[in-house]
């Protein structure tokens, strides 16, 4: 590959107010490169692909773009210059349709000087067949589930022409089939000479899909290398410093009485007749394929959504769960799995977020116990090890990882008996993430139970006790931990 | 410990600035004016800003929950006409001031439920409440001015405690209040969540009719207490009284640092705010300037303040 590089950055540094994000940090991708870069939450990974699209300036550095020295002191100037990225967090326009997303800016239009409105559907309709992704290009992307805008958002980058292509953690919302698709379009990519960079948590996937792979560590360069020559626990202590093994290795506790039992929920072709039970200490996993109704589940139970018929049952009660604080106050707690829309107050402090649905418990006579409240967020600021500067740090700033440790510290604070986790590493560095699964492991000695949803099978295979499985808002089956394999579980996915 | 440290450093930057600015903008006038440094003019600008203020602090509270009320201008005319025509009649000032402040906070809750069940925005839903209570002003009072108010409703204006007007202390306690409950109280904590993000709010089991209906309910409340503050410092009912305070009310919290996207405001910032556009109208005067120049400069100042934020914030990034 000794060809000269498509991208190279040198000494870039960049300090927010309190972080260093990155530390003089050089990156070269060369065309038809498939580039990842990898590391820890709040590494600087998202910090380094702002800089490289014009929405952040670099204090320090130069960027060069095929052997010239540029500078891209705007989003319009990246993509003068044929760079293109799906972000980290998806940047449709919620309220208009997907072909509408797709030309916006540049509406073909008729002779009429109106909008070619046929032109812009037809051409969407194609480009999205092309990337065997099937979706009405009609459709408003609030229509859509999480995993199909991530999907319409690539599907959008890619159609641009463009040189260079950036994924910042593409697959945290997708199941395996969309993955491959990823996959396909990333070798077309780089088939046709153009260069992409990679940022993911998943580390087998940088082992499938990229050339070479770069680490970044508290905003510094630790290494760049070929995938060939180095495995997963390389990289693992590189990005954290030190190895972890078997992570989803966790002990499995002896199960307590029954804690949750749901009969008959229904909801039109959302929900039909889904009926399972969970035990104290014990993990309930829910898989299914992107659609399938797994959130629409928890969100049933939470209270979040209305259902037209079943029961549910807590602690052997029956229970009529119409809002989430009827959940809240049973003791159920639910990370959703959008957590930028659903999951927390972005112009909020971590503090104000950390304690957002617990203020009863810190409170007297409605006023808000001020020393608790700070001390309970510096105790799971430390906790978990959420990245910050200080608890009044507004949560929008903080790198998605963390964002997601901020929402379950909420749940802790809450004494929680039942723990909804949806997804609950999306977008985790490995370190997080085995401290999240030893997080749930304590929470099921401590006799709580958890009911877990995940489209990453290693996961939900090596942590949950049973799976349910749906399909099309059904669950026929339950599978019970000895009888898991990847490949029953699939088959019960699809139907068959 | 940093991590630990008690105070945001926000209050610093927004409110400092204001309060620089409004205290060099007083020493200007003191010296530039014969008439501003003097016992009368002072306790004028502190009656026309507590009126103001208090509608402005409800304004705050929709605000941060990221709505906005179009219908407090209305709802002032309301307090004004409907405390007049009681009194009018021979009530007595309490139970007159008590009633006509349920109407005000009547017509808050209306606004709250029309916002929270009929998912109509707040700008359409307050919007039609400011006609329609504007309406209902007319034809209580056939458009005409309600006079003949007994001497302990008007003379509660004129009074003089401390040497400060009697309004500066209802605006003053309705300043405690309402900074107790949105940096103290669970309440302000749901509503600054609210205006953050609805969704997560009403998933973190925050009741989000609750909260939208209190802020509007609020808004109406102060609105009416300030229509009757009005109503006695002018010794009568007013129909047209309140119109176009929507906007003053609006203008003191956007200057004092409020969002209009929800999420932030503070009650200092938008007292500030209030002090600043009472002192710049109040100074014109005095200074002999042109009122529509004056209103250039309210408005110029409305932009500039917002602008300013927007640089600082993107300083930040
Ligand atoms: N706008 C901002 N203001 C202040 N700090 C910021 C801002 N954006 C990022 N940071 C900080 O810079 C650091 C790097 O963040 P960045 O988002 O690049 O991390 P990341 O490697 O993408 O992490 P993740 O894997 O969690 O997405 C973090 O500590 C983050 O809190
Ligand atoms: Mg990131």
């Amino acid at each position: 590959m000794e060809t000269r590089p498509f991208l190279e950055l040198k000494g870039i540094s960049k300090q927010f107010p309190g972080v260093k994000a990155l530390d003089n940090v050089d990156l070269t991708v060369y065309p038809g490169e498939v580039h990842a870069l990898v590391g820890e939450n709040g590494a600087g990974k998202s910090t380094i692909i702002k800089i490289i699209m014009g929405v952040y300036q670099e204090d320090e550095g130069t960027i060069t773009l095929n052997g010239e020295q540029v500078t891209i002191p705007n989003v319009i100037e990246a993509d003068r210059l044929d760079l293109a990225a799906v972000y980290q967090d998806l940047t449709l326009a919620a309220d208009l349709s997907i072909g509408e997303n797709f030309f916006m800016g540049q509406f073909p239009r008729k002779k009429n000087g109106m909008i070619d409105w046929n032109h812009v559907y037809s051409k969407t309709a194609e480009t999205l067949k092309a990337l065997n992704v099937d979706v009405d290009p009609r459709l408003r992307i609030t229509e859509l589930s999480p995993a199909m805008q991530e999907m319409v958002a690539i599907a959008k980058t890619v159609h641009k022409k463009s040189k260079l292509v950036i994924f910042d953690e593409p697959t945290a919302l997708l199941s395996n089939e969309e993955v491959e698709i990823l996959f396909e379009i990333i070798k077309k990519l780089k088939a046709s000479g153009i260069s992409v960079i990679y940022i993911s948590h998943r580390l087998e996937e940088i082992f499938t899909v990229s050339d070479r792979v770069t680490v970044l560590k508290d905003g510094q360069h630790v290494k760049t290398l070929p995938v060939k020559e180095t495995n997963e626990d390389q990289l693992i202590s590189y990005m954290v410093g030190r190895s972890l093994t078997d992570m989803y290795n966790i002990e499995h506790y002896p199960k307590g009485e029954e804690l949750l039992r749901v009969e008959d929920l229904n909801r039109g072709k959302a929900l039909k007749n889904i009926s399972f039970s969970v035990k104290r200490g014990e993990i309930f996993g829910l898989f299914g394929l992107v659609g399938s109704g797994r959130t629409e589940v928890v969100r049933a139970i939470y209270g979040a959504d209305s259902i037209e018929s079943g029961t549910v049952y807590f602690k052997g009660k029956k229970e009529v769960i119409n809002h989430p604080s009827k959940a809240i106050s049973l003791g159920i707690g639910l990370l959703p799995e959008d957590r930028k829309h659903q999951g927390l107050a972005l112009t909020q402090s971590i503090n104000h977020n950390i304690n957002l649905a617990s203020y009863k418990a810190i409170s007297k006579f409605n006023f808000v116990l001020e020393k608790r409240e700070r001390q309970r967020s510096v105790e799971y600021v430390n906790q978990l090890k959420v990245k910050t500067p200080s608890i009044h740090q507004l949560v929008g700033n903080l790198s998605g990882g963390n964002q997601q440790k901020v929402i379950i510290a909420k749940w802790l604070c809450c004494e929680s008996k039942l723990f909804i986790f949806d997804e609950p590493t999306v977008g985790i560095d490995v370190g997080a993430k085995q401290e999240i699964y030893k997080l749930i492991e304590q929470l099921t000695k401590e006799g709580h139970a958890v009911i877990l949803i995940s489209s990453y099978l290693p996961e939900i295979m090596g942590l949950a006790d049973r799976i349910g499985v749906l399909h099309e808002g059904s669950m026929p089956n339950i599978v019970e931990r000895e009888a898991f394999s990847e490949e029953t579980l699939l088959r019960y996915a699809s139907g068959l | 410990m940093k991590l630990f440290s008690k105070k945001n450093t926000k209050f610093r930057i927004a409110e400092g600035n204001l309060i620089v600015i409004v205290i060099v903008l007083m020493v200007i006038l003191s010296f530039a004016t014969k008439n501003f440094f003097t016992v009368n003019n002072l306790r004028n600008l502190v009656r026309q800003t507590s009126v103001n203020g208090i509608i402005a602090l409800g304004m705050t509270f929709v605000i941060i929950s990221g709505g906005i009320d179009l219908s407090v201008g209305s709802v002032v005319g309301v307090a004004s006409i409907v405390v007049a025509k009681l009194l009018v009649a021979g009530m007595g000032v309490f139970p007159a001031i008590i009633i006509a402040l349920l109407v005000c906070v009547l017509l808050g809750t209306l606004n709250g439920l029309i916002i929270h069940y009929g998912k109509v925005p707040p700008f359409i839903a307050t919007l039609g409440m400011m006609q329609a209570a504007r309406g209902i002003v007319m034809l209580l009072s056939n458009a005409r001015m309600v006079a003949g108010l007994p001497k302990v409703f008007t003379g509660f204006a004129q009074l003089v405690f401390l040497g400060f007007p009697s309004l500066f202390f209802v605006w003053f306690l309705v300043i405690l209040v309402t900074f107790v409950l949105t940096t103290k109280t669970i309440f302000g904590r749901n509503i600054f969540a609210y205006g953050s993000n609805i969704e997560a709010a009403r998933l973190s089991g925050i009741n989000t009719a609750k909260v939208t209906v209190s802020v509007y309910a609020m808004s109406g409340l102060l609105s009416g207490i300030a229509g009757i503050l009005m109503t006695s410092r002018l010794a009568n009912g007013i129909p047209t009284a309140g119109q176009g305070y929507e906007m003053d009310a609006i203008a003191s919290a956007v200057v004092g640092g409020a969002s209009l996207s929800g999420g932030s405001g503070t009650v200092i910032g938008t007292v500030l705010g209030a002090l600043l556009i009472s002192l710049i109208q109040n100074g014109g005067n005095l200074l002999g300037i042109n009122s529509f120049i004056l209103q250039i400069i309210v408005g110029v100042l409305i932009v500039a303040s917002v602008w300013y934020d927007q640089i600082r914030k993107t300083k930040k990034n």
